[in-house]
């Protein structure tokens, strides 16, 4: 098992035709997930990659049986597309694309909760399943079949705690790229429940960063229901109050969604708390440690 | 992004939302001609910068000028405008630095019943935009939300519908307004939603929010900050954006596609990915050195942009050493080999260069740096980076 994929999903492309869709289809076509066909409203009939290019999501989804989506519409159109592929009932919703308007996920994620659809994202690498199926941007090859499901606000970030897990032999179930958006479709408590339900996954480790409360919200849900180990890592210790780091959602505003107040909630919560970026994978272990 | 107050009353304005009568003043003489143009018996001259605190904030050329002044006569109005204009104004927000004021405000005068707060940020634990208003107004909501959260009330609002009358209701009674100061309120307030959502703001905030004395409501401050992510449908920005407010280097890294953040410390930092880019600065911290800056490459960076990625944080006097570090996943290795190699010839590195290079191409990278002559310590780890990079400081 594994969680939101697996090489039974099938994938398309929404935004195929562009530079960025095309390379990461074939990137996602080399790691062997199942990718099915794209979508470019005004480009049916295409081909890119050898897929078939549709004009809807609906249509894509009729004709080849799809229940994922990866979506790289630029940010002005990329609300519109998560709509789309939310209302064509596409299962598992993953939205790479960064620089969508706040006020626009505002409606999307509302949408979002109201359907079927699970929405990651947006401004995320995407999600995967060690050596079943990869949708997203994220390089491939450091990943390894394991036992620790992994979470995180960052890209690269999620790379360097997936390549010392595996240095560890440790290994991961499934990689999910929350995003570094203020709103975003799957949250922290939710990958924890489904990561908990998930018979492969025996170990949880969190990257989070400066900004909002999402990772208290996480340390009171982990102490109340979660019984697998948790470690955690919180960027951003060094950031100065009131300047975006970089991601949309990683700023400390009024003096809250400091990395000092994450870390506290973290640790009351019985959560191993990587001392440092290069800790990571070593606060996994000693949590797996301690639980035995 | 950030807009000065006065921009932030123009928008108050088209959106119908209550502002005293004011004028924007570049030099004193047009301060003194403002006072005499609005025509009452007092004004006030307000500084013009983006940071709060200007009522408290003081000036380095001048310690008895504040960076608001009530005035009562034109005279008054020049002699106030020119302790302010061309001054650098330090407040509880601008650092010890301070703010170069390049533009005043002249206001008209008020008659203040109450004063009250009201401010609209998105709630993120929500998913939704909240109003905020608090009786606190006038001083440091900072201080009420934190010391006394109980003093501030939230109505969340839909977007698409905005605040409903019954929440406009709801929160002038805890407010402690009445009869028809809560019509005011109601237009005030949705006027205000509106213009939140239309306008693709982050945060907007007023303090203090006035009752006058026959029972009105006025938007005596304005602060207005934007989403960035939503300035592709909002061509008058550019206009609105004041360049000599910001970090001259973080002008010219977002110009290049950059994502920087200046700081206080002597390492510098090249990283990709804003969740490594912090990181990286804890982890210098923590072997005990100090992060020159927060520099985020990006996924997609070409040779170009990292080259100047690297003039950027080379600029910076403080900058004693480099630290790159790279997880390549878009981004390959070998561009930043390439671009450090091009980096050394162009630019010229005067201090040391830790590399740490991992993912995707990087045997390849790690050869072209090899085989390249730049001088540089290469590191096997993130921790083994930092440990180098803080070594060559002592």
């Amino acid at each position: 098992m594994s969680i939101l994929i697996n090489k039974d999903t099938k994938v398309i492309c929404q935004g195929i035709t562009g530079k960025v869709g095309e390379f990461h289809t074939r990137g996602c076509l080399d790691y062997g997930t199942q990718m099915v066909g794209g979508v470019t409203p005004g480009k049916a009939g295409q081909t890119v990659a050898g897929l078939p290019v549709f004009d809807t999501v609906e249509e894509a989804r009729l004709q080849t049986g799809a229940n994922a989506t990866m979506i790289f519409v630029p940010p002005p159109f990329a609300a519109d597309a998560i709509l789309e592929a939310i209302d064509a009932g596409i299962e598992v919703v993953i939205a790479v694309t960064e620089g969508v308007p706040v006020i626009d996920m505002v409606r999307v994620y509302d949408a979002a909760k109201k359907s079927n659809s699970v929405l990651v994202g947006p401004n995320c690498p995407g999600v995967i399943t060690a050596d079943e199926c990869k949708i997203g941007i994220m390089p491939g090859y450091i990943h390894q079949k394991g036992c620790v499901g992994i979470m995180s606000r960052s890209g690269t970030l999620t790379y360097e705690a997936v390549w010392q897990t595996s240095s560890l032999g440790l290994g991961q179930t499934t990689c999910v790229g929350l995003g570094g958006d203020p709103i975003v479709g799957t949250s922290f408590i939710d990958c924890l429940q489904m990561f908990q339900d998930d018979d492969e996954t025996e170990a949880i480790l969190m990257m989070g960063e400066i900004g909002g409360t999402a990772e208290e919200e996480a340390a009171a849900y982990v102490q109340e229901h979660i019984t697998k180990p948790v470690a955690a890592f919180i960027a951003g210790r060094t950031a100065p109050p009131g300047k975006r780091m970089g991601h949309a959602g990683a700023i400390i505003s009024g003096g809250k969604g400091t990395a000092a107040e994450k870390i506290k909630a973290l640790e009351a919560a019985g959560i191993e708390v990587a001392k440092s970026p290069a800790d990571m994978g070593a606060a996994m272990k000693r949590a797996i440690e301690k639980a035995n | 992004m950030k807009i000065h107050e006065y921009q932030g009353k123009q928008l108050f304005q088209q959106f119908g939302v209550n502002v005293l009568e004011n004028r924007v003043a570049r030099t004193p003489e047009e301060a003194a001609a403002a006072f005499t143009e609005l025509g009452g018996a007092i004004a006030v001259v307000k500084s013009q910068i983006h940071a709060g605190g200007r009522g408290k904030g003081t000036f380095i050329e001048n310690s008895e000028q504040h960076g608001v002044q009530l005035v009562k006569s034109a005279d008054e109005a020049r002699e106030a405008a020119a302790g302010m204009l061309g001054n650098r104004l330090v407040t509880i927000q601008t650092g010890p630095a301070g703010k170069t004021v390049n533009q005043v405000i002249v206001e008209a005068g008020c008659d203040i019943a109450r004063e009250l707060y009201l401010g609209i940020v998105l709630d993120r634990a929500n998913k939704q935009p909240v109003l905020m208003c608090s009786q606190e107004g006038g001083v440091e909501i900072e201080k009420v939300a934190h010391e006394t959260p109980e003093k501030i009330f939230k109505e969340h609002f839909d977007p698409a519908q905005g605040i409903e009358s019954y929440q406009v209701r709801k929160l002038c009674k805890k407010l402690g307004i009445e009869g028809k100061t809560v019509r005011a309120a109601d237009k005030f307030m949705k006027a205000l939603c509106r213009l939140y959502v239309d306008t693709d703001c982050s945060l907007m905030e007023i303090n203090p929010l006035v009752v006058t004395g026959d029972g009105g409501l006025v938007a005596l401050d304005a602060k207005i900050n934007f989403d960035s992510n939503a300035a592709f449908r909002h061509k008058d920005w550019e206009e609105m954006r004041d360049l000599s407010e910001e970090e001259e280097s973080e002008v010219r890294a977002s110009a290049a596609g950059l994502s920087y953040v200046k700081l206080e410390g002597n390492i510098g930092c090249l990283v990709n990915g804003a969740g490594l880019a912090m990181s990286t600065m804890d982890i210098i911290k923590t072997h005990g050195g100090q992060p020159a800056n927060f520099l985020d490459v990006g996924g997609g960076a070409n040779a170009d942009q990292v080259t100047e990625a690297f003039r950027i944080i080379l600029s910076d006097p403080n900058v004693k050493a480099v630290l790159v570090n790279i997880f390549g996943g878009i981004m390959k290795c070998t561009t930043i080999a390439e671009a450090i190699v091009v980096a050394a010839k162009s630019v010229g590195f005067t201090v040391p260069l830790v590399v740490r290079l991992e993912g995707t191409e990087v045997e390849e990278g790690r050869r072209i740096l090899e085989e390249s002559d730049v001088e540089l310590v290469t590191a096997t780890d993130l921790g083994d980076a930092a440990e180098k990079v803080v070594a060559t400081l002592s």
